[in-house]
């Protein structure tokens, strides 16, 4: 399996599930259409559950930057739900934990959408 | 008892494996897994495990879509090795290079939003030792790594 999105809608918040891998290919590709696509909507409140990620690559970074900014600049936000050990290393690393609103629990994500 | 002593000799024991890939995700892949087993069968811990098969991961991404641009003409010439003491990964792609000398730093303010760029800075985090150089007629090599005992 590479990468599994589900979305559902909690309130006004749109919350992606996302299981697997964003890897280059079909992972990050999957995200990037998911994400297009919200923007498109219109939704201004996403939250990215990354719970279940099991691995993610430069690639994939790439793509929840490229989202962060996209949702940013149509007036929305993205904030990043559950992050495993592996890509909160990762995201520590290339110094992007501090751009990202991370939370813990979902009941306080959903909550902090203002 | 007999099964430790096995497993420790196999440890130790020199083993080299080379593949001629072709320029595809698939071998991306292949050639993570490669590495990721013998880095196992080195007795590489979980922890470097993981970085072993991201830098093995982003260095072949490198050469298939970056040097060889998914050419199905061009082959991707992956090896791995291990020792008692180090797991070294060799990665040579067919293609036209890069300027590796002057790459802008991803964590920097100005690039910090940037989709692409961390590749190498990622190959580098993880690695102990990170060599690149260009290969004559063409093509770049990439030479990883890491030390049973790291810096």
């Amino acid at each position: 399996m590479s990468v599994k999105l589900n979305t559902r809608q909690v309130g006004d918040v749109s919350v992606v599930d996302v299981a697997g891998r964003i890897t280059l290919g079909e992972g990050s590709s999957a995200l990037r259409d998911a994400l297009r696509d919200m923007v498109g909507k219109n939704h201004k409140k996403i939250l990215l559950n990354l719970g279940e990620v099991s691995y993610i690559d430069s690639s994939g970074i790439g793509e929840l930057v490229s989202g962060f900014t996209s949702v940013t600049n149509s007036g929305g936000q993205l904030k990043l739900l559950g992050l495993t050990k592996r890509v909160k290393d990762l995201l520590q690393i290339t110094k992007l934990y501090t751009v990202f609103d991370v939370h813990e629990e979902e009941a306080s994500a959903i909550r902090s959408f203002a | 008892m007999a099964v430790l002593r096995m497993s420790n000799q196999s440890r130790h024991e020199a083993e080299t494996v080379e593949r001629f890939l072709d320029s595809t995700l698939e071998s991306v892949d292949h050639a993570e897994d490669i590495a990721v087993g013998l880095a196992k069968r080195a007795g590489f811990g979980e922890d470097d495990l993981t970085k072993i098969g991201m830098a093995v991961r982003e260095s072949m991404v490198n050469a298939v879509v970056h040097g060889n641009r998914y050419n199905a003409n061009k082959k991707v010439r992956f090896s791995v090795s291990k020792n008692s003491e180090s797991l070294t990964v060799r990665i040579a792609d067919e293609g036209e290079g890069f300027d590796f000398e002057n790459l802008p730093d991803p964590c920097a303010g100005e690039n910090l939003f940037r989709s692409s760029g961390r590749g190498i800075f990622l190959i580098r985090s993880f690695m102990d030792e990170f060599q690149i150089r260009r290969l004559a007629p063409g093509g770049l090599e990439v030479v990883l790594v890491k030390r049973m005992v790291s810096k």
